[in-house]
């Protein structure tokens, strides 16, 4: 028998009324602006966008504030809205060459054209707490040093070594062949290069960092070298149908990773450099690295390697990368699970009851033998 | 008699009028918002009507593997469109990422007022050029402040030769 039971509504009421309360926390500390999180937590919009895949600063913010910095609840709540508006179409490739370069770093050329800025970065800081910030308040503004500009023009790395025949070329298709989208159609198996990498691009920062920790220590190596990152603006063009050209609609900034692996070669290929290869929006460069490396680990098939990892692993790497899911599934748990567990009990008690009766009967087997000795 | 420069042959060709739109267009979408309306309020607002209403929708933004290859999907943005028509009978479209239908409306009527001929040199004039100047001034500073980190290496020179 089903019964159905109800009841809660009230206490999920004043939990939501609680939440927007604590939220809030103490009213004599001034409350967060959107401008606020967007200018000053950027790192955490960046991530919000990137695992929401959706990319909109102001957005971003709003659901950071909402959710009271838990950046999993914010990219979930980003992904919630996006299913709420239309979508336009899609967007001609962005063109890293044409990035407003910030940062672009190559861990594998000194020298080379454009040369290696650093940018905005945590590197080379010691990690020690800077108290000044926490007595900020109207203290002097940060003034960042400017230096004359060339117009070197600052090629991809990759496209350097390609002049020699050592990298592999960037795989190449029709134009017009259709590209996968996870938006529009579930994860499904196998899952070419397209569908891996735009699962990697919203993927949770943390389980790619460490499959791809694992390709280091051992688990699957990919020899890698960063052989370039680069972080900056990008124009995104689309193509309006109705006006018959392409428009600009604004930029955006990502973080690119050209991650550069020894490859001996195999029975399919001669020896070369591969790559692998990481895209994300916003400054998010450990994210943009890993993706990187799980993206040339994955393509183990098509290089002929061995397949020993579970960085390797298209279904298992894919199918629990997504945070959004992930955290569906394992938080489910906690919600009523009374009519599951209740016949849980049953079973188990049932079960129980037939061990101890077993055992019960076993003893006084060997009993009523003893006696008979 | 009148010379026509290379320059002017181009802006008069289909392809450079064209060119010539999608740059009004594109300064516009990078504009903030704020700037646009400031722009837009310093006009007569001409007559309009909307064709399309401020629209704000989702576009996929592609990348490609490794940089230059097949595309794959990268994530959305948000974008919003607006398409309107001067009495006159332009019809005038912006696209612009983010969510602002104010921005969109104005922009639609900036881009309209520019394709009407007796507009287009003051639009040009006195909004598209300063916004570009404006947007051209803000990479400058990040390209300066950028270029201010870039690494030049040396090398030690050990023992005494």
């Amino acid at each position: 028998m089903y019964v159905a039971v109800k009841g809660g509504e009230k206490a999920i009421r004043n939990a939501h009324k609680l939440l927007a309360k604590r939220r809030r926390g103490d009213t004599s500390v001034p409350a967060l602006t959107l401008e606020q999180i967007a200018e000053q937590l950027s790192h955490s919009v960046a991530r919000v966008m990137g695992e929401g895949s959706l990319y909109d600063e102001t957005l971003a913010a709003l659901a950071i504030k909402q959710s009271r910095g838990d950046l999993i609840e914010a990219a979930f709540l980003m992904r919630a809205y996006r299913t709420t508006l239309p979508r336009f179409g899609y967007s001609q490739p962005v063109d890293t060459a044409k990035m407003l370069v910030e940062r672009r770093v190559s861990a594998t050329y000194k020298d080379l054209p454009g040369g290696q800025v650093l940018g905005p970065t945590f590197d080379y800081s010691h990690r020690l707490l800077d108290f000044k910030l926490a007595a900020e308040e109207g203290s002097v503004e940060p003034v960042a040093e400017t230096a004359e500009t060339s117009d070197e023009a600052m090629p991809r790395v990759t496209d350097l070594l390609g002049d020699e025949g050592l990298m592999e070329p960037d795989p190449v298709t029709d134009e017009d062949a259709p590209v996968g989208d996870l938006t529009r159609e579930p994860l499904a198996f196998p899952a070419d290069r397209d569908l891996r990498l735009q699962n990697l691009a919203r993927g949770d920062e943390g389980f790619l960092l460490a499959l791809a920790y694992s390709t280091q220590r051992g688990y699957g190596r990919t020899h890698p070298f960063a052989g370039e990152i680069r972080y900056g603006e990008v124009e995104v063009e689309f193509f309006a149908e109705e006006l018959g050209f392409a428009v600009t609609l604004g930029a955006i900034k990502v973080t690119e990773c050209q991650m550069v692996n020894q490859f001996q070669g195999s029975a399919k290929a001669a020896p070369t450099f591969t790559r692998g290869y990481g895209l994300v929006f916003g400054q998010v460069e450990r994210k943009a690295m890993s993706m990187a490396m799980v993206d040339r680990s994955m393509r183990w098939q098509e290089l002929g390697e061995e397949q020993t990892a579970p960085a390797q692993d298209i279904e298992f790497v894919l199918s629990h990368s997504d945070n959004i899911q992930a955290t569906g599934f394992v938080e489910h748990l906690k919600l009523p699970h009374y009519v599951d567990f209740q016949a849980e009990l049953d079973l188990v008690r049932r079960m129980r009851g037939e061990w101890f009766e077993k055992r019960a009967r076993e003893e006084n087997g060997d009993t009523s033998q003893e006696a008979a000795e | 008699m009148i010379e026509t420069t290379p320059q002017d042959s181009h802006q008069n060709s289909p392809d450079g009028a064209q060119a010539a739109r999608q740059k009004v267009m594109a300064t516009l979408a990078a504009a903030k918002p704020a700037a646009v309306a400031e722009k837009f309020h310093a006009l007569d607002t001409p007559a309009y009507e909307l064709v399309r209403q401020p629209e704000t929708g989702l576009v996929m933004v592609r990348g490609r593997m490794g940089g230059t290859g097949s595309p794959f999907n990268l994530g959305e943005v948000t974008v919003t469109r607006c398409v309107v028509r001067l009495t006159t009978g332009e019809t005038g479209s912006s696209y612009s990422l983010g969510r602002n239908k104010e921005k969109a409306l104005q922009s639609a009527v900036i881009d309209a007022l520019w394709q009407r001929s007796g507009d287009r040199d003051r639009i040009e004039r006195d909004i598209i050029a300063p916004l570009a100047d404006a947007q051209t001034a803000m990479n400058e500073t990040v390209k300066e402040e950028t270029e201010a980190t870039k690494v030049n290496f040396f090398t030690m020179v050990r023992g005494d030769n």
